[in-house]
């Protein structure tokens, strides 16, 4: 049997702050299997991107971790950076929402994209430079060779996320976590994005974890989407029954606040009242009920567990939707 | 509502205006009219021009050409004295709420501080008055004025916002990306919130957003701007309906949509290659990621022309890429 690409267990993340610990991802499990596509939704705060900083080994010194994370059968949570390291960055890689910041802004676009292949796969920096071209041609970056020459402040930021996402493929990897790949694009670049991505997955055939606050954007590559809320998972379900049926309220609600570009014009558009909860607030009882239609009195005592429901799909509610 | 009665002078005519940033112009030859209580949306993407647009209007940064007409009067002609005077019944939020809001005035001190500009013959109690009517009104409990902006939220950062804004019952606001940085639970609290307040206080509003879903909910009419210039402006009905520029149906078709259909493949034509919008040394400025350019489109700039009654287009081919039965009769 093929191992996960990522398993994830009982994994917990809390910031060290002013002698107080502040939970920010709460006993999470999950697994993303060779060649899927999860999409992880949530709001900010909601821990949908420390579950997977914390799989990299990329959290701050204030942080603490417990649990367990296996990448292909492997553990690689609390092993030493120089074991990591044989996986991160080539066969496990992450982008991130601005890819400004995840460059080094005084090294040339080719000098970065060939330093993964020198370091990670042992080529020679003129090989490596081939290959660098080679790739910004896979991922649809006009003039490539010019390109190679240029530095990161030089490129738009739809550029710069080609980039990103090219670098990330250089040593083929077997998962790609994009955290907000597209949230600081405009809407037409996104769409290019979007689309990059669903083709380089086919091509490389790799797992690819797509983290959003957006479930419209989730639902253009998700097989699967995991919805997030307070640090815990609330419902994981297939994408097509999650956007159809979903069982969570906060999913419904999620759903039912996207403007729509179709149907009538609303005079007022629907929301979700109240906030989300800051990390670190009260955890007892489940952590939506206070903005939850449909939260009764057992809600704001007992914690609802994560439990499997119809078709596959899981919920951790009390009193979930019909379906 | 429709563009510019006849007769009737607009709240807000901005004639021919064009900004240059050194050599490069940010926004060339945009002009619009907005009646008293119409919201215009204003989409288009990043360096396109909008916010560059938004602050020319209010005269925070130069222009170098064009007027900017307020009930008839040229703001940028306005002494000192009388720009200050007027800006009381122009307001501005902007995107980032926690940087538009001073992080050592309290909340209270915030939102009252245009009172105590333009309201200097209020006392202190009356001032904490209102001050308290208005965060009440935006959604915020009464013991939150003495608190500093760091303890809030996002969504709730902007909710001060826009009470500053408010405060004074502006004519007009303009919202530039006001829900942008907030998750769309908290998105929809603040859209409705704004178009209470705009209802019951009359104000006119002009809404800068990327996101045509929301512009489309509350605009009476949405211009489009691509390199710094109008390309389409229509009702948000017409808009939706026949939208007309290459750019604008690029835009419309790039919008994910909210619940998509399983396996759905977007159509190639959403899938504008290319990402600059900055001009091009002549001709339009689209023409390079346009699926329907030619010579012409190389040659010179398309004027913003009328191709139906309230729907101006800047296109060599929006008559053909208009619908037939939108076509005025041929002499």
């Amino acid at each position: 049997m093929i191992p996960p690409a990522l398993s994830i267990d009982g994994l917990s993340v809390a910031f060290r702050q002013r002698h107080a610990d502040i939970p920010a991802v709460r006993e999470v499990s999950l697994a993303v299997e060779a060649g899927e596509c999860v999409g992880i939704v949530g709001e900010s705060g909601s821990g949908k991107t420390q579950v997977f900083m914390a799989a990299m080994g990329l959290l701050a010194g204030n942080s603490s971790v417990s649990g367990r994370v296996r990448f292909e059968g492997e553990d690689i949570l609390g092993v030493p950076s120089a074991q990591l390291n044989r996986v991160r960055g080539s066969k496990l890689t992450m982008i991130f929402q601005d890819p400004m910041t995840s460059m080094t802004p005084h090294l040339k676009i080719g000098t970065q994209l060939a330093e993964v292949l020198v370091r990670h796969a042992g080529k020679s920096w003129s090989e490596a430079r081939a290959a660098a071209r080679r790739m910004l041609e896979r991922v649809r970056i006009p003039e490539p060779a010019r390109r190679l020459s240029q530095y990161p402040h030089e490129l738009s930021g739809g550029l710069r996320q080609r980039v990103m996402i090219g670098m990330s493929l250089l040593c083929q990897p077997k998962l790609l976590i994009a955290d907000e790949p597209t949230t600081a694009l405009d809407v037409t670049v996104q769409a290019q994005i979007i689309d990059l991505l669903r083709a380089m997955r086919e091509e490389v055939g790799m797992a690819l974890v797509l983290i959003s606050h957006d479930l419209a954007v989730v639902g253009e590559l998700a097989d699967r989407i995991l919805v997030m809320y307070a640090g815990r998972i609330v419902e994981s379900a297939g994408a097509a029954q999650l956007y159809h049926q979903p069982l969570h309220p906060y999913t419904a609600a999620l759903l039912k606040c996207i403007p729509s570009l179709s149907g009538p014009r609303l005079e007022r558009l629907p929301t979700l009242a109240g906030q989300p909860p800051r990390p670190g607030d009260s955890t007892e009882g489940c952590a939506f009920a206070p903005r939850c239609p449909r939260a009764a009195e057992r809600c704001r005592i007992e914690r609802p567990l994560l439990q499997d429901a119809v078709g596959g799909a899981k919920v951790a509610c009390h009193n979930p939707l019909p379906q | 509502m429709n563009e510019a009665d006849p007769g009737q002078v607009p709240l807000l005519s901005v004639r021919d205006l064009r900004v240059n940033f050194g050599a490069h112009a940010a926004i060339t030859d945009v002009g619009f009219d907005l009646g008293a209580g119409e919201t215009l949306g204003l989409v288009g993407e990043s360096g396109s021009g909008k916010s560059t647009l938004a602050r020319a209007i209010l005269r925070l940064i130069r222009t170098s050409h064009g007027g900017v007409l307020w009930r008839g009067r040229d703001l940028l002609l306005c002494d000192a004295t009388e720009l200050r005077r007027r800006r009381r019944d122009l307001q501005i939020v902007f995107q980032d709420p926690l940087a538009s809001l001073n992080p050592r005035m309290t909340v209270g001190e915030s939102v009252a501080e245009p009172l105590r500009i333009f309201a200097p013959e209020l006392d202190a109690r009356a001032r904490g008055r209102r001050v308290a009517h208005m965060l009440q009104r935006v959604g915020l409990a009464d013991d939150m004025h003495e608190r500093y902006p760091h303890e809030f939220s996002g969504g709730q950062c902007q909710r001060i916002g826009i009470a500053r804004a408010m405060i004074l019952s502006p004519q007009l606001l303009i919202c530039d990306e006001p829900v942008s940085s907030l998750d769309v639970s908290v998105q929809g609290q603040i859209v409705n919130l704004l178009l209470d307040l705009q209802r019951d206080a009359g104000t006119a509003m002009l809404f800068i957003s990327h996101n045509l879903a929301v512009v489309r909910h509350l605009s009476h009419r949405i211009l489009v701007m691509y390199a710094g210039r109008i390309v389409e402006i229509a009702s948000r009905d017409a808009l939706f309906a026949a939208p007309l520029h290459p750019y604008t149906r690029a835009l419309l078709a790039a919008v994910p949509s909210a619940i998509p259909a399983p396996g759905a493949v977007r159509a190639p034509a959403a899938l504008v290659e290319g990402t600059s919008s900055r001009p091009l040394a002549a001709g339009c400025a689209f023409r390079d990621r346009c699926p329907h350019a030619l010579p012409v489109c190389a040659a010179s700039v398309p004027p913003l022309e009328q191709v139906a009654v309230g729907h101006r287009v800047a296109c060599h081919r929006s008559h053909e890429l208009l619908p037939l039965e939108l076509r005025s009769p041929q002499p």
